[in-house]
């Protein structure tokens, strides 16, 4: 079937090339915004390797991405480590934590394993503004960050800068999912998500490969946590509330369970749908300032009703229809 | 805790007392728990999801039942015209807004239940203010039994989570409904098959759990007082303890409910501090669960989420 | 204005100085002939959406300005974004407001831990970062971030008035506090300290902290009260602190009790606590309290009552966020009077530091605005006041922090 592969390609390409033009079409504002389009999408992308690919949900990842951002703050403002460095190192910290979180995490399920990482979300700020912790984390009052400035005298504004990072880390990362879904371990995930007794009979590790998935799963989430960091320029506990890792779950699934081109759109639907909601809300006056909420709630509704499968779903459908096959 | 005292001579000395009262307001906070681990049961008996809007659905009730007090009504009656009201709107949701995700993934419908906690949430802020209010309880007077360390609302609310669990029980073990219900839920086919009209139990799934959150919310706020923001801890806590005790049987969730009161408050007192209470509390539960995968309580299930 | 008058009536002088005003109209963004537009950042949605009352006070005394004729000539639009209480979403939302809605400044954005994500590039960009929505002791820092500024007393401060007013009544006191676990619960407890002096650091013998989603605070009344402490501070907001005050008295903790400005609204923390169980209890104000019959009849109140009637809803009334909106556009409101012509960035920053003695219908009689370029906290006086079981009873004098 090479006609549906030519798409995807040319779609690829062509979503990438414009990804290139932007930050010289666009405001320095709006370059900021993509900068966070594309660290959402990497938290998105490691969570649908978890969540899309092995079935394993988790309602904590903000926890990860917590981790990652924390990391490179303090890497960078209290270490002096260079931020490229902080970067991988931050997140080499959030694989082990994710690694480790996994293991007690196997022996659960489903709905226990919901709890357990959503345990997770909920304790990540307390624990950051633990005392204990004040040397490093500055408390409640969090950490600021220098932002890095274009190197070689390269004629980049800082979001420029910024936003090119994140868009190098995004399609690198990008790819190694796709390598890794299509490759054995791929193959192993996606097998214990839908007959884990019949994959573990024909050898496959469940142990291994569950937690080794849960790992990369937050390297992706710590990768995009650094970036963050790196973007906003500050880190306080407020930045990594239950909220977020809920919007990481609504960003998947708007996307569509188990596809990478989703986490694309899932990243510009949690981006730019609360902002929509809040100017929406305004059109009902100023005495409705209180409803953004409501409206985000019913977006989201509406969403999941027109697309159930999530966009990739409905591009699916869609290329089904029209191709005819 | 000194515990080489003689024990007739503990009771009344500062530290037990102190104890004691550690230990009652966990029971009271648990049996708020309680009922709503109850309700989460109810919905995920029919449907094996975790509704997420559960909080915020029995936070309006409250509030409708608080506007019903204030036009002057009788607490009782506003108390059962809220439940019923709960029960119906608890029908008509599902059968408006989640009916439709039926056969969606099962994360379709989690996500729809995020969206409905949000609009719950902010309608509340919106159609009230978010000023901190006090609602009425109709067990007023002195602490019961002659002790000191229950108020009277407190060992009311405790009353009514037992009763609502004695009451849940009766359903499922000796109504036809209830076995409907059940039987809906664990082999929807031959259950159409039977005769039983499955889409109508899960609305009436919702319809309960409905009605017991507004129960859940009605004894919580006299505690925690009625803000749009009253429910989301309570709910994390019961979803905590109907995980613990075993989300598939009443019995057990409501015991974690209990439970988790009582935990949270030991922890903070004695243990770790205020500070990370809630986050040890939370890693105990991960524990217990790591050694007992199904709850305390629970039948092993083989869950999708 | 007097010397802007004698200006005018020299035709020359008067022709350069309107050039000199045009021009710096011209490179002020978010100021035409006809229009200020200003920003801000609310959490009209997420966990700190109560406070969105705030946002929506600002909005509504401009309105009531603008339909006055507006300041000089001017409207002022407020262009108020959500942010959910999440800084990475105020960045994004503050960089909105400068950089494609083009504001003058940003007024009242609400919350640490956002103004405190935005401070450093509002600074840079040498925006005025306005009366910040929040107590914490960093938004009155005039020599490292010139271009941001505070507005109510800060917790330091008023911490520090509790820990003095300990010592002088009680030298041996022992002091048990319950605090919010982040910085404003911080900062209290650096206040109280500093206020006992260092010689009583000593006789803060227990300290609790509750989390915002916890249910109840009753667990860590009954911890405080073992500690045997004779004075409560209790530096929690209005649910928490009519908790504590209710678990105290069931308990049979009788303790001095002192609470925060944050909680002594009396629609929301005493009469939830009951009004009986919370007769005794101390507290600092500088504020009217909106639910304080006291004022049913004051002028300043009855200017208040009658702008959340006209341009509010009834159920604001008694919500002490409304009161702090209220005060604050008024302040904002000055400042721009005082700006005159010139509404350049650097004009609006300096007369936002030289308030003199401007009095708000909402403060305490004998309670002023005063600000200059080394002091960026506009209100810190305050008195303290007990609560008789109908109303707060003023005692003592004003105390400033």
């Amino acid at each position: 079937m090479p006609g549906p592969r030519l798409t995807r390609a040319i779609a690829t390409l062509a979503v990438f090339a414009l990804a290139v033009a932007f930050p010289f079409l666009a405001s320095g504002y709006h370059v900021y915004q993509g900068a966070q389009v594309l660290v959402l999408a990497i938290a998105l992308l490691g969570l649908n390797l978890l969540t899309g690919f092995n079935g394993q949900i988790s309602l904590g990842h903000g926890a990860f991405f917590a981790i990652g951002g924390y990391g490179a703050a303090i890497l960078t403002a209290k270490l002096g480590v260079p931020y490229l460095l902080a970067v991988p190192l931050a997140s080499l910290v959030c694989f082990a934590a994710g690694f480790l979180f996994g293991f007690p995490a196997l022996r659960f399920g489903g709905l226990y394993l919901a709890l357990a990482t959503f345990a997770l979300a909920v304790a990540a700020p307390q624990i950051l503004a633990w005392k204990g912790f004040d040397a490093w984390t500055g408390g409640s009052s969090g950490v600021s960050l220098v932002k890095p400035h274009a190197p070689f005298a390269l004629p980049l504004t800082t979001d420029q800068w910024l936003y090119f990072i994140c868009l190098v880390s995004a399609a690198l990362l990008y790819v190694a999912a796709r390598n890794l879904v299509a490759s054995r371990i791929g193959r192993a995930l996606i097998a214990l998500r839908d007959q884990p007794i019949a994959a573990e009979t024909m050898g496959v590790n469940a142990a291994l490969t569950k937690t080794i998935c849960f790992g990369i799963s937050a390297l992706y989430a710590g990768v995009a946590g650094a970036l963050s960091a790196l973007a906003v320029g500050f880190v306080s506990p407020e930045s990594f509330g239950l909220a977020l890792s809920l919007s990481f779950l609504v960003g998947i699934v708007v996307g569509g369970l188990a596809s990478l081109g989703g986490a694309l759109f899932g990243a510009l639907f949690i981006e730019f749908v609360p902002s929509l909601a809040d100017q929406m809300s305004g059109n009902f006056g100023e005495g409705a300032k209180a409803l953004p909420g409501a409206v985000y709630g019913v977006l989201l509704i509406v969403a999941m009703a027109v697309m159930p499968g999530g966009a990739a779903g409905a591009v699916r459908a869609i290329m089904r229809r029209t191709v005819g096959s | 805790m000194r515990l080489d005292v003689h024990l007739c001579a503990l009771v009344g000395t500062p530290p037990v007392s102190a104890f004691l009262h550690q230990l009652a307001s966990g029971l009271a906070l648990g049996g708020v728990y309680a009922i709503m681990a109850l309700a989460l049961v109810m919905i995920f008996q029919a449907t094996q999801l975790v509704n997420f809007a559960q909080g915020e659905m029995a936070m309006f009730s409250t509030y409708f039942a608080w506007r019903l007090i204030d036009l002057g009504w009788p607490y009782w009656r506003a108390f059962a015209v809220t439940v019923i009201v709960s029960f119906f709107g608890g029908i008509a949701l599902e059968r408006i807004v989640v009916r439709p995700f039926a056969n969606a993934p099962a994360l379709a419908s989690v996500i729809v239940f995020i969206g409905l906690a949000l609009i719950f949430n902010a309608l509340a802020g919106w159609l009230y203010g978010y000023s901190v209010t006090d609602f009425p309880t109709p067990f007023d007077g002195p602490p019961w039994f002659g002790q000191r360390y229950l108020s009277a609302h407190e060992s009311g609310a405790i009353l009514v989570s037992l009763v609502v669990l004695a009451a849940v029980y009766a359903f499922f073990r000796f109504t036809s409904l209830g076995l409907a219900m059940r039987a809906a839920a664990q082999n929807p086919t031959s259950s159409r098959l039977l005769g039983v009209r499955v889409g109508w139990m899960l609305a009436l799934g919702w319809g309960l759990a409905a009605a017991i959150g507004a129960i859940a919310g009605m004894m919580a706020a006299p505690i925690v007082y009625l803000d749009p923001n009253m429910m989301a801890g309570i709910l994390l806590y019961a979803f905590a303890g109907a995980v613990l005790g075993g989300i598939d049987n009443p019995f057990g969730a409501a015991f974690g409910g209990f439970a988790v009161g009582v935990l949270e408050n030991l922890m903070g007192a004695y243990v770790v501090g205020s500070e990370v209470k809630l986050s040890v509390a939370l890693a105990i539960i991960v524990g217990v669960l790591a050694w007992r995968p199904s709850g305390l309580f629970g039948r092993r299930i083989v869950a999708r989420v | 204005m007097i010397t802007r008058r004698s200006l005018l009536r020299s035709g020359a002088a008067a022709a350069a100085a309107l050039a000199g005003a045009r021009a710096a109209r011209a490179e002020t963004p978010g100021v035409s002939d006809t229009e200020i537009r200003i920003g801000q950042t609310m959490p009209y949605s997420g966990p700190a959406s109560a406070y969105g009352v705030i946002g929506k006070a600002d909005l509504a005394y401009f309105t009531m300005i603008n339909d006055m004729g507006g300041i000089n000539g001017r409207r002022v639009t407020l262009i108020s974004l959500d942010d959910g209480y999440s800084p990475p979403k105020t960045v994004e939302q503050t960089r909105r407001l400068v950089e494609q809605e083009g504001v003058a400044f940003l007024f009242n954005s609400l919350g640490t831990a956002p103004c405190a994500a935005v401070r450093q590039y509002l600074n840079d960009n040498r925006i005025p970062q306005l009366f910040c929505a929040t107590g914490a002791s960093l938004f009155a820092d005039p020599k490292s971030f010139p271009w941001t500024m505070g507005w109510q007393p800060n917790y330091r401060t008023e911490a520090g008035i509790f820990g003095k007013y300990i010592a002088r009544t009680k030298p041996d006191a022992k002091v048990a506090i319950l605090t919010q676990n982040d910085g404003f619960g911080k900062d209290y407890l650096i206040g109280l300290k500093d206020g006992l002096g260092p010689e009583r650091v000593g006789q803060i013998v227990a300290a609790a902290t509750y989390e915002t989603s916890e249910p109840t605070v009753d667990s860590q009344i009954v911890t405080l009260q073992g500690s045997g402490a004779d004075v409560f501070v209790i530096a929690a907001t209005p649910k928490f602190a009519a908790q504590a005050i209710r678990k105290a008295y069931d308990v049979g903790w009788t303790p001095l009790r002192l609470v925060t400005d944050v909680s002594q609204s009396i629609a929301s923390v005493m009469k939830p606590a009951g009004v009986d169980k919370a007769k005794g209890v101390v507290t600092a104000v500088y504020g009217k309290d909106p639910t304080d019959a006291r004022w049913a009849d004051d002028p300043g109140f009855k200017a208040y009552a009658e702008f959340i009637a006209k341009y509010m809803s009834p159920k604001d009334l008694i919500d002490s966020n409304a009161v702090y909106g209220f005060g604050a556009t008024a302040t904002m409101v000055q400042v721009l009077r005082q700006c005159g012509g010139d509404l350049t960035r650097e004009n609006v920053m300096r007369q936002a530091a030289s308030l003199k003695d401007f009095v708000l219908p909402m403060t305490l009689p004998g309670i002023s605005i005063n600000t200059s370029a080394d002091n960026f906290t506009p209100i810190r006086q305050e008195q303290l006041a007990t609560f008789d079981g109908q109303g707060w009873r003023l005692f003592g004098e004003l105390l400033a922090g």
